[in-house]
This record gives structure tokens, C-alpha cells and sequence, in this order.
């Protein structure tokens, strides 16, 4: 009975297994391959997983142009239509309005809409930020954390806005400020002006918003 | 197999042979051996779990009438609220929940910064507890879309886009936490599923995790003594009461006061003048319409208006100013090399950014630092002591200076924004960083006073 240790399998030719010793090479590197394959088909499977993350097709295709008809809108009236789920203003300015643009020119952080995060289209690229002086067309989402501003209209003093207020937008969320060409103004968290739409007139009553070529 | 030598017999010895159940007992409750001297502030772990067990079971409840769809959402609440027999009261007792949750989280966590509950060697329950705030935070984010009224709408609106703020790839991450362009039908699908299945899962492995960890090292206490150097012939140490049936009787009281506080607001002001739950939300989701004044609960403010603060004056004359300072201090007072080089490059990035970067992200990066910073915590503070009781007199008041920022900074975030509430919203932005920057120098400074052996129990 004193050689039953000696029989108890010291090695194993067949296996390469010894015992005490549980770094067998050979079996490391198939340990290593199975981990690195199991790594990448969890990495494989990941990829489905957090494409339904992305926007499905029926949310893609949601996108189409809106058309609205501007005939019955009056001097100082602001227009709000859907356009991608998202607000979009129509307004109508009245002379004074335009002339505070002059006013505020000096005031507004990117006065020729020269930012490129929300590119503004070739043809509002002016003064006022529209194809014709007195409809702006702007998405009305703050470039902040897009919340929509609300309408100040009117000028003058009053709460969360200076004294020198010549008329515009204020976001009710964090303060920033817009004048009436949806140009923001300096020192405020929105880095960006509102955005334009890509935008084109149908007729003279007839816009159509979300898209700026006849197709 | 033999079966495992137990100690219990009968029905009681055949679980014990198969599963571990009277040792737990006995490793979490009844020779789980805790400092004789807890005060006030120790009800709040207890009490954390109790609030937790309140949302998953009124939870549980709302999800059987509740419907997750754009168009449903907001009547299916309401239905709820009017036509479920007794489903105000779940409702009612899940939101008022909800903030009795943060108020008792805040409490707990205020507990553990004056008593240095969180050093050596607890390091990890209170990684674990910074986890868990996170985790909550993210709950009651995702919950507060569910109802779908104009404050869930522009809330998310307003979060979802803080990720957009993110250089590169922000915009195709905020579309990817939306699943739309705008908060949509998908935004709100996906934030039940997070709401009620995926949070929860990771928030009760975190508690487990936390309790565990605990356990493992034993409480600490109001004195910050080590109960475990004095031990008794037994080994039970010489300050230490078993948890049950000490502290199981001990937190039931504070149950019950906690229910009566609790009830007192869920059946005389539920909304809490509008804290608890905002007015708005009393109105359905517009996406063409944010409401003149939006704010989120009580519980976010504070980091709401650290991000309202960082506009681009405060980044150029009150943090540039600031990062140049600290790094002086760095260079005059740390000895390595390594310590210097990466506070330059930390510095040198930084003001390279303020003027680069939009002022949007550092509000976001401010925000998200506010939170993360707690968990440096346990490597900053190089106090001799841990408690409150035992540091110089003074310290009293530096952790005044910080809950009255704390408290200040929320208070603003309630608020429109307006002229005072801004430069305030910066000091007490400053004081905050400040607070957890400068901790590493001010908290060696001064002379602490002796802490005694045992700890101080005077009943």
C-alpha cells in the first residue's frame, strides 16, 4: 500500500496536466484565446443592443417640410408652427423693430451670424437674418439647453432683463437674451444665435420651412 | 457530502446545514456590534432604506395603471389620480417619496462629512454611498419625464441637452439618450424601462454593496473613536451594542417619526407649495412651448446653479483668476514634481478652455464636477481627526460656509434667473469648489483637540 502515492497520476503524458502546477502553458493560451473570443462576440452583441438606442426609422422619416401661409399675419405678430417637433417662429417686425436692430448690433455676440454650430443659411446671412427684412423665420429653441425663449416685446425695463431693453427673447430657463433678429447677446450661456431654418417663400403669402430649393 | 456541524436544530438546523441563514444573522444583526453613542444623525442610514423600500413598493403599484406613451402618459397619471381607487394615495406617496428620499440621503451624507465617516478605513462605503447618490440622481431624473407634464417635457429637454454641450461628440450622444431629434415618444419609452428595471437593479446591488462594506468595517460614530481598539475578553468591543435588538428598536422610533413628518405632507400639501411637485406639471407636455419659469426639484438646484453660473465673465474673471491661485498654492506647498506638473497642466488646459470651449460646456463640466468631487473625499481630508467635535473650533464654521453656499445655490436654482441670484449663485459656486480644493491644506491647519479613548455616552 506504501506505493498508492506513487500510483496516483504524478503527470499525465496524454493531457500535459501535472498537478501542483496549474500554469500549464499550453492550457493558458487556449484560456487566453477563449477570453479574447468571448470578449469580442460580447462586443459584437453590444453593437445591436445600443443601435436600438439610435433613432428608429419611423422617427427619422418625420422630418418633412411644413408649408405655412403668412397672409393673414399682422405688423409685431408672431407666428409658431411645428417643424420636426420642434418650434418654429414666424415673425412679422414692425419698422421699430427693425430699427432696434441697429441698436443692438453692438451689444449681440456673433452679429453676422458667422458661428458655424447652427450654420445660418447663406441668404439670412445679414442685418436681419432673414430672406425678406420683415419676417424673421427662426427655430425657436435657445441654443443653450434648448429650451424655447418667450417674447419680449415690449421695450423697457422689467424683470430679468436691463434697462435699455430694445424688445426680443428671453429663455426662461437660464437667463439668455435674443433680439429681434434672434441674435444673442454677449455674456450669456447660449453661445449660439437662434437658429434659421432652411426656409423659401412659394409665393409672396406661402412659406415653406425645412426646405430652401425648389425640388 | 456530510452535512455542515451546526449549533440550531429542527426546521431552523436543516436551513442552517443548507444556507448560511442564522450566521447572517448574526454577522449583520445580532452580533453586529455598533457604537453605543449614536445620535440624531444615525437614523438616516435606516431610514434611506426604508424610503427605498416606499418607491419600489408604491413603484410596483403605479406601473400597473401607468402607461409609457406620449399620447397616454399624461391622462394615464391622471387616471391614476382620480379614477384608481386609492391610486392618489400611491402616487401621492411615491413623489412625496421621492424627496423625502434626498431630504433623508442629504441628511445621511451631511452625518458622514462631520464625522468623518468617510476616512480610513471606510473609504469604500462611502465610494459605495456616492454611487448610490448618483444612481438616485439618475432615478429621479428619468421618473420625473414619466407624468409627461410641461415640467418631465422641457426638464428632459434641458438635461438631455446638457450632454450635447460635450465637444465632438455630444450631438450624436444627446440623439442617442433621446432616440429622436426632439424628446419624443421614444425618450419617454426608454426612460420607464431605465426608470423602473435598470436603475433599481444597480441601486439595490449598491446598497447591498454599501451595507456589506460597512459591516465589514465596522460604523463609526459621533466621536470618530475606533470601538474595535478596546475590546472585551469575548472580543466584543468594550463601546459596541449588537444592532438588533439596540438599534432595530432605536430606528423603528425613527420610523415612526419619519412617518408622522411623512404623512403630515403627503395628506396636507403633497405638491409642498410647489417643491415637490412643480405646478407646471399639472400641464400636459408642449413640445412648441417652454413655460415662462422652469426649474427643477428642490433636490437638483444646488447643481442646477452652479451650471447657471458658469457664464463667460465668470469663467474669465473670477475662474481664471482662481485656477492661477490655486496653482501657486500647489507650487509653494507640494513637495513633487509630479504633483506640480499635472496641477500646471491641469491649470494651463483649463484657462486654455475657458477661452476655446463654450462657457455651455464648463457649466456642464461644473455641474457634473460638483457631483463628482464628493468622491474624492476620503484623499483629501488630511485632519488628524475625523469628528467634527475633536478639529479646531473653526472648522465649525468653514462647514457652515458650506452648507449655507449649498443651501444658497438652491435656493437660486428654485428661482428665475435675475441679477443677485447670479453673482450670488458664483460666490457660492466658488465657496463650494473651494470647500473640497483647499481641504487637503485647511484641514491640517489648526490644533485638534485630544480624542478620547472611549467614546462619550452620557446616559
Amino acid at each position: 500500500m506504501s506505493n498508492s502515492t506513487s500510483m496516483s497520476p504524478a503527470s499525465n503524458s496524454a493531457t500535459g496536466f501535472t498537478p501542483g502546477n496549474p500554469n500549464d502553458p499550453a492550457r493558458r493560451t487556449w484560456i487566453a484565446v477563449a477570453g479574447a473570443a468571448g470578449a469580442v462576440g460580447g462586443a459584437c452583441v453590444a453593437v445591436p443592443f445600443v443601435s436600438t438606442f439610435t433613432p428608429s426609422e419611423r422617427a427619422k422619416a418625420a422630418g418633412a417640410p411644413v408649408e405655412v401661409d403668412i397672409s393673414a399675419m399682422k405688423p409685431g405678430e408672431l407666428l409658431r408652427v411645428e417643424w420636426r417637433g420642434k418650434p418654429v417662429w414666424v415673425l412679422r417686425r414692425t419698422p421699430e423693430m427693425l430699427e432696434s436692430l441697429k441698436k443692438t448690433e453692438g451689444q449681440v455676440a456673433d452679429p453676422s451670424s458667422a458661428r458655424k454650430a447652427y450654420p445660418t443659411p447663406e441668404y439670412a446671412q445679414n442685418g436681419h437674418r432673414s430672406i425678406k427684412p420683415e419676417y424673421l423665420v427662426a427655430v425657436g429653441i435657445c441654443s443653450h439647453l434648448g429650451c424655447s425663449p418667450s417674447d419680449k416685446f415690449q421695450p423697457g425695463a422689467q424683470p430679468s432683463l436691463p434697462d435699455d431693453w430694445a424688445g426680443g427673447f428671453l429663455c426662461p430657463c437660464h437667463g439668455s437674451t435674443f433680439d429681434l433678429a434672434g441674435r444673442v447677446f454677449k455674456n450669456k450661456p447660449a453661445p449660439d444665435n437662434l437658429e434659421v431654418p432652411p426656409h423659401i417663400y412659394l409665393s409672396e403669402t406661402r412659406l415653406l420651412i425645412g426646405e430652401d430649393k425648389k425640388a | 457530502m456530510a452535512l455542515k456541524e451546526v449549533t440550531t436544530t429542527g426546521l431552523l438546523g436543516w436551513v442552517d446545514q443548507r444556507f448560511p441563514l442564522t450566521a447572517t444573522v448574526k454577522a449583520h444583526l445580532s452580533e453586529y456590534y455598533a457604537p453605543k453613542n449614536f445620535n440624531f444623525w444615525y437614523f438616516f442610514g435606516s431610514l434611506a432604506i426604508l424610503t427605498l423600500v416606499l418607491q419600489i413598493v408604491t413603484g410596483i403599484f403605479l406601473v400597473m395603471h401607468y402607461k409609457p406613451s406620449a399620447t397616454e402618459a399624461f391622462a394615464s397619471v391622471e387616471y391614476i389620480m382620480r379614477d384608481v381607487p386609492f391610486g392618489w394615495l400611491v402616487r401621492y406617496m411615491h413623489s412625496t417619496g421621492a424627496s423625502a428620499f434626498f431630504v433623508v440621503v442629504y441628511l445621511h451624507m451631511f452625518r458622514g462629512l462631520i464625522y468623518g465617516s468617510y476616512r480610513k478605513p471606510r473609504e469604500l462605503v462611502w465610494v459605495f454611498g456616492c454611487l448610490i447618490f448618483l444612481c438616485l440622481m439618475g432615478e429621479a431624473f428619468f421618473g420625473y419625464l414619466l407624468p409627461w407634464g410641461q415640467m418631465s417635457y422641457w426638464g428632459a429637454q434641458v438635461i438631455v441637452n446638457l450632454f450635447a454641450a460635450i465637444p465632438f461628440i455630444g450631438p450624436d450622444l444627446a440623439l442617442l439618450i433621446r432616440g429622436d431629434f426632439v424628446v419624443s415618444d421614444a425618450t419617454l419609452n426608454r426612460f420607464f424601462s431605465f426608470h423602473v428595471i435598470a436603475i433599481p437593479l444597480v441601486l439595490l446591488g449598491l446598497v447591498g454593496a454599501h451595507i456589506v462594506a460597512l459591516h465589514e468595517v465596522g460604523s463609526n460614530n459621533p466621536d470618530g473613536v475606533d470601538i474595535k481598539a478596546l475590546k472585551d475578553s469575548k472580543g466584543v468591543p468594550l463601546d459596541g451594542i449588537p444592532f438588533h435588538p439596540y438599534y432595530t428598536v432605536h430606528d423603528i422610533m425613527g420610523a415612526s417619526v419619519f412617518f408622522i413628518i411623512f404623512s403630515a405632507v403627503l395628506f396636507f400639501a403633497p405638491e409642498f407649495g410647489g417643491f415637490f411637485l412643480e405646478y407646471n406639471n399639472f400641464v400636459p407636455a408642449d413640445p412648441l412651448k417652454t413655460p415662462a419659469h422652469i426649474a427643477p426639484v428642490w433636490y437638483f438646484t444646488p447643481f442646477y446653479s452652479v451650471l447657471r453660473a458658469a457664464t463667460e465673465d465668470f469663467l474669465l474673471y473670477w475662474m481664471t483668476p482662481a485656477v492661477i491661485a490655486y496653482t501657486l498654492l500647489v507650487f509653494a506647498t507640494v513637495k513633487r514634481s509630479i504633483g506640480k506638473v499635472i496641477a500646471a497642466a491641469v491649470a494651463v488646459a483649463m484657462i486654455g478652455g475657458f477661452f476655446i470651449l463654450d462657457a455651455k460646456f464648463w457649466g456642464v463640466v461644473g455641474m457634473g464636477a460638483s457631483v463628482v468631487i464628493l468622491f474624492a473625499l476620503p484623499w483629501i481630508d488630511n485632519s488628524p481627526v475625523k469628528s467634527i467635535r475633536y478639529r479646531p473650533g473653526w472648522h465649525l464654521y468653514l462647514y457652515g460656509l458650506f452648507v449655507a453656499a449649498f443651501v444658497i445655490l438652491g435656493y437660486f436654482g428654485t428661482q428665475a434667473p435675475s441679477e443677485i441670484g447670479g453673482v450670488l449663485s458664483k460666490i457660492c459656486t466658488l465657496i463650494y469648489f473651494g470647500f473640497f480644493a483647499l481641504m487637503p491644506w485647511w484641514s491640517e491647519m489648526g490644533e485638534a483637540k485630544m480624542v478620547p479613548a472611549r467614546v462619550t455616552f452620557a446616559h
